[in-house]
């Protein structure tokens, strides 16, 4: 079956997850096609590590099944993991070796012969820009530098499908670009990746499709852009500093309303003058009309609630 | 369990050799405890105790103390060194490292993580046992060939001790728990084991006690090989020292796996 075409790169179906004495995965249905960059969109403890680490080989399901080009996670787990590239949310490099060991012992374990190992981490240490660090030990590198050591360990196997598990959580905006530039150059070279995040501009950034979950389940999917449009429509009024007056005429108004604190979200949906019209009967009020972005899509679907 | 034991593979010497790796890069380090005790010993003993207890009686011979108690030391090497490399180290690479979790993302399964590092607890008996071996030798304490037992004795002994560890690995909730089975298990086996005294000087229900100890086994074997004594109960202890590793070793491999894939 491997690689026959039409065949998904990842299928799930009704995967379900129940450890610790609670549920995490609750029913998660997903098809990533060979090629395509799916992001899994959830807040803290949304069951999006818990469904990666069920493709991964690292957790077996309750229920369900999943199946990564056509191999049984359950059955064939040493298949399955020798076509992926992972990296875990925590770096879990070694810190009793430097960083060129670190990738010669990893392409050990996939059974890649010793010259092959080497020729390879040098390569990958030069695509991640650290080739000058190679005898330095682990804990010498900085947050950014170890992510991108991850990267280039998770691709020592020369995966079919990368599986990135927040890979710029903690990250400097210099750092996060990194990968980000790296991820999609491995895109363009038609590796399939499925990344989580709860960084909308990473999802928007870097992903074909995202899926949002929340509290072990599927609420909705597609492409960035489409979900915006489709759930918050194009534009959205943030106000503060507002009268009761003010808060009643936008309610009166087609499209939604909401009060958080001292702040008024306004989505007046589909496109219309609610620019004009404000400057008319409020010039005075502090406001800003700005794009609707993927987070208003998120904040929408899985509330403003604090998870932790 | 029959699951358990179908998944081991020989790709569990990957992770020994990942252990050993780390092992020998510091090896000048590393070598310096097996060939520093036993000189220690034999120094403070000899010098010391030996001068107190001019013989010992031990299998129909009349020994001098340090011939009588070298092997004790041997045998005690072959228990800490699988011991505590199967609860301490593999405790700090499972939890503080994630070393586990890093090779699980390969090809590589839980089982062979596990049999890698019980592989790797042994062999640290081993090492410590042989370089052992060769100071009691240059000291004139060991008869040779049969002194050369030592080293599958020290294989089994020690699958058999990283067993008894890793199985107090996969329970304990944090690194000071291990100081229960340390002075429960460990530590009586250590005085009581027939290391540094013969155990038929002890009264019956001791006795009985004593030769129900894992130590107790090894240091007969151990000792009857670096004396080169033989001895028709040999093969109770052999065998006992075999089966027990080996039923222990697969509890600690079930028992961590239940611990590692919730």
């Amino acid at each position: 079956m491997n690689g026959l075409p039409g065949t998904s790169a990842i299928q799930a179906r009704d995967l379900c997850k129940a450890y610790a004495g609670m549920e995490a995965v609750r029913g998660v249905s997903f098809d990533v096609a060979p090629g395509e960059v799916v992001g899994f969109l959830g807040p803290n403890g949304a069951g999006k590590t818990t469904t990666v680490r069920m493709i991964s080989c690292f957790l077996p399901p309750t229920s369900g099944t999943a199946t990564v080009y056509g191999v049984d996670v359950r059955t064939s787990p040493r298949e399955v993991k020798r076509m992926l590239g992972v990296c875990p949310q925590e770096d879990y490099l070694d810190p009793d070796f430097d960083v060129l060991k670190n990738l010669l012992a990893y392409g050990r374990y996939f059974g890649i012969p010793g010259r092959e190992i080497r020729e390879r981490a040098e390569r990958l240490l030069d695509f991640v820009q650290l080739a000058d660090r190679k005898k330095s030990g682990v804990q010498e590198l900085s947050g950014g530098m170890k992510r991108r050591l991850v990267l280039a360990r998770a691709l020592l196997n020369e995966p079919r499908i990368l599986i990135l598990d927040e890979p710029t959580t903690g990250l400097d905006p210099q750092a996060r670009h990194a990968i980000w530039t790296r991820v999609r150059s491995l895109r363009a070279t038609g590796v399939t990746v499925l990344l989580t995040t709860h960084y909308m501009e990473e999802a928007a950034q870097l992903c074909d499709r995202v899926v949002v979950i929340d509290n072990g389940k599927i609420l909705m999917q597609g492409a960035p852009a489409d979900l915006v449009r489709r759930e918050v429509g194009s534009t959205v009024v943030e106000a503060w500093n507002f009268d009761r007056a003010f808060a009643d005429f936008l309610g009166a108004l087609p499209g939604r309303l909401e009060e958080v604190g001292d702040r008024l979200y306004y989505y007046p949906g589909a496109e219309d003058h609610v620019e004009r019209l404000l400057d008319e009967r409020f010039p005075h009020q502090e406001r800003l009309i700005r794009r609707a972005t993927l987070e208003d899509v998120f904040l929408k679907l899985t509330g403003r609630a604090l998870r932790d | 369990m029959r699951a358990t034991l179908r998944n081991l593979s020989l790709r569990s010497l990957r992770v020994w050799q990942r252990d050993a790796d780390v092992y020998f890069t510091t090896w000048k380090t590393e070598f310096l405890p097996p060939l520093l005790e036993p000189i220690l010993y034999v120094l403070a003993f000899g010098l010391g105790l030996g001068q107190l207890i001019r013989h010992v009686e031990y299998g129909g011979r009349t020994l001098g103390y340090l011939e009588f108690m070298a092997p004790g030391i041997v045998a005690v090497a072959i228990m800490f060194w699988a011991f505590f490399e199967s609860t301490f180290s593999s405790y700090v690479r499972m939890y503080y490292q994630k070393t586990f979790d890093a090779i699980l993302a390969t090809p590589l399964l839980v089982e062979d993580v596990i049999l890698g590092e019980l592989l790797w607890a042994t062999s640290k008996s081993v090492i410590a046992a042989t370089i052992m071996l060769g100071v009691l030798t240059a000291l004139g304490l060991v008869a040779w060939p049969t002194g050369l037992w030592v080293v599958p004795i020290a294989f089994f002994g020690g699958l058999l001790f990283s067993a008894i560890g890793l199985l107090f690995t996969s329970m304990v909730k944090t690194i000071s728990q291990f100081n229960v089975p340390m002075f429960t298990i460990i530590m009586p086996m250590f005085t009581f084991g027939g290391t540094f005294f013969p155990i038929d000087i002890l009264p019956r229900w001791a006795l009985t006690v004593a030769w129900c100890l894992p130590l107790t086994h090894v240091a007969f074997l151990t000792r009857s090989a670096i004396l080169g004594f033989a001895s028709p109960h040999l093969w109770v202890s052999a065998v006992y020292v075999v089966a027990a590793s080996l039923v222990l070793a697969a509890w600690a491999l079930a028992r961590m796996k239940r611990r590692l894939v919730p």
